[in-house]
């Protein structure tokens, strides 16, 4: 993919994450990473957001929370699991309130593993997640007009 | 004629990285009542000590907040080894303390760009991160993680940092202070921060110790509470500590405190680097932990962090429990919080600086 087509608009939720991953989410978007030069730009409405970056394991009480932000997101919609709590639980996943990785709430696209993840790697996740974007855009465009 | 209504804050909140629920009880545009709910991040690390042995659960405590990582790690490791009677080389204690205190300095500069976010200044937000990376640098050269370092053992630490880098620290920190000046202008002298913070979220000193407050909050509040001032491992070489306090009350004392902290900080990380003896950085920890307890508390970025751990004549802890600042502070956040306008929530939310994964672990 030599550029991207639509600049990603992501929104951020933290599943159960120790805040390691957070910051990294955040420190992509700010200088010295700069995201934001890819017109990557954090969103707090879910109904503006293309990508949904959740960091952390889910647990009762918040696997609505996330199923929620989920469901609220229009598609097309690409969900990245940041770090390796939420891509399997990581080291917490033998604790009595983690259920596991985001994947045993939502559907997964795309998992960025690492304790705490890279930027470099958050940056790769969501080059890969505008390709996946793209893909879905052609499958669900006519779709959604047909229905209308 | 105003009616009560509750508007429900969070958990996903655009001002907060981290899930912490409000329900907020408002009349107009004054909120009366803050009630919180927290539970969102809770995993139950702490009974992991019954799998893990206390050299695995290190590992483990490292990882119960990403940003005072350090700190947790260097706390946990100064209890068990007192409930073992390990004494440690002191060149580990003052390379902990180094890490520590740049721990510090990355939270503090972090917290500010935070709260500069929450009262809508981007440019400084982005310009406190831009500084911020500068220290991970440091961390990602001398302990390999930007985040997660695992540096500290049981019995010492893991790497040493050697003459050259300790001249680089030294020079990138100076490099941190000039700049770090001019954002420090601007945060506490620029009229659009000052009528967003002055006056805000006031508490009195005597309701700060009713709520037994602790760190960065309650030295704003006028209450000289520092556990550096017991002087434990480095902190004891120390030739002139004096605590940061403020009498505001509001949140632009507790801006101003933590600002000048880091600067304190970035003096007492050379302090610690002329003074560092040359040495061993760990010894040996064999055998189990014995029958008994031990405790210790450590200031951590945010405050006063207590830890406790149990020891049952094998590898594993019996128990393990730690009380982090936030969970201290949450009681004079509601206070701060009753009375404010609707607008100013998410300002005095962050100048507790709450860290909810500590909390609730």
């Amino acid at each position: 993919m030599s550029f991207a087509s639509k600049s990603p608009w992501v929104i951020h939720y933290d599943g159960s994450s120790c805040n390691g991953c957070d910051i990294e989410v955040l420190a992509t978007l700010c200088p010295g990473f700069d995201a934001e030069r890819f017109g990557v730009i954090n969103t707090g409405n879910p109904k503006h957001a293309d990508i949904f970056l959740v960091t952390g394991s889910v647990n009762e009480q918040n696997i609505s929370v996330v199923r929620e932000i989920y469901n609220q997101m229009v598609e097309p919609k690409v969900v990245i699991a940041c770090g390796i709590c939420a891509c399997s639980g990581g080291v917490f996943a033998d604790c009595y309130n983690v259920l596991g990785g985001v994947d045993k709430a939502i559907p997964v696209d795309v998992y960025a593993p690492g304790c705490a993840v890279r930027p470099e790697a958050l940056i790769d996740a969501v080059v890969e997640a505008v390709g996946i974007l793209e893909e879905k855009a052609k499958g669900c465009a006519p779709k959604e007009r047909g229905e209308e | 004629m105003s009616q009560k209504t509750v508007i429900p804050f969070g958990p996903q909140h655009p001002v907060l990285p981290e899930p912490l629920h409000l329900d907020l009880v408002v009349e107009d545009e004054k909120v009366v009542e803050a009630i919180p709910q927290i539970g969102f991040v809770h995993r139950g690390l702490e009974k992991l000590t019954e799998t893990r042995d206390y050299n695995q659960f290190i590992y483990v405590v490292e990882r119960i907040c990403g940003i005072c990582s350090f700190g947790h790690s260097y706390g946990y490791a100064q209890t068990v080894e007192s409930l073992m009677g390990v004494e440690i080389p002191q060149r580990a204690e003052y390379l902990r303390a180094i890490w520590h205190e740049l721990s510090r300095v990355h939270s503090h500069i972090l917290w500010l760009g935070l709260a500069a976010d929450a009262f809508g200044y981007e440019s400084l937000f982005m310009h406190c991160w831009r500084l911020r990376e500068r220290v991970l640098t440091l961390f990602e050269k001398t302990t390999g993680g930007r985040v997660i370092f695992s540096a500290v053992k049981v019995g010492g630490v893991v790497r040493d940092i050697d003459k050259s880098m300790f001249e680089e620290i030294i020079t990138t920190l100076d490099g941190i202070k000039d700049e770090y000046a001019q954002i420090r202008k601007t945060f506490l002298n620029d009229s659009s921060v000052r009528n967003r913070l002055e006056g805000v979220g006031y508490i009195s000193t005597e309701d700060a110790l009713a709520l037994s407050m602790v760190g960065p909050f309650v030295r704003a509040s006028n209450v000289a509470l520092d556990q550096r001032l017991l002087g434990n491992g480095a902190y004891a070489c120390l030739n002139d500590f004096q605590t940061i306090t403020d009498n505001g009350g509001d949140c632009y004392a507790r801006a101003k405190v933590r600002s000048a902290e880091v600067l304190q900080s970035i003096d007492m990380i050379k302090e610690f680097i002329d003074k560092i003896p040359e040495g061993d950085i760990a010894v040996p920890v064999k055998g189990n932990a014995p029958v008994g307890e031990a405790s210790n508390s450590l200031e951590q970025p945010r405050g006063e962090c207590y830890y406790y751990a149990r020891g049952n004549d094998s590898k594993f802890l019996e128990r393990f429990r730690i009380r982090t600042p936030t969970s201290v502070n949450l009681a004079g956040m509601v206070k701060a919080l009753e009375g404010c306008d609707l607008a100013d929530v998410s300002n005095i939310i962050l100048t507790i600086d709450p860290c909810i994964s500590c909390t609730e672990r």
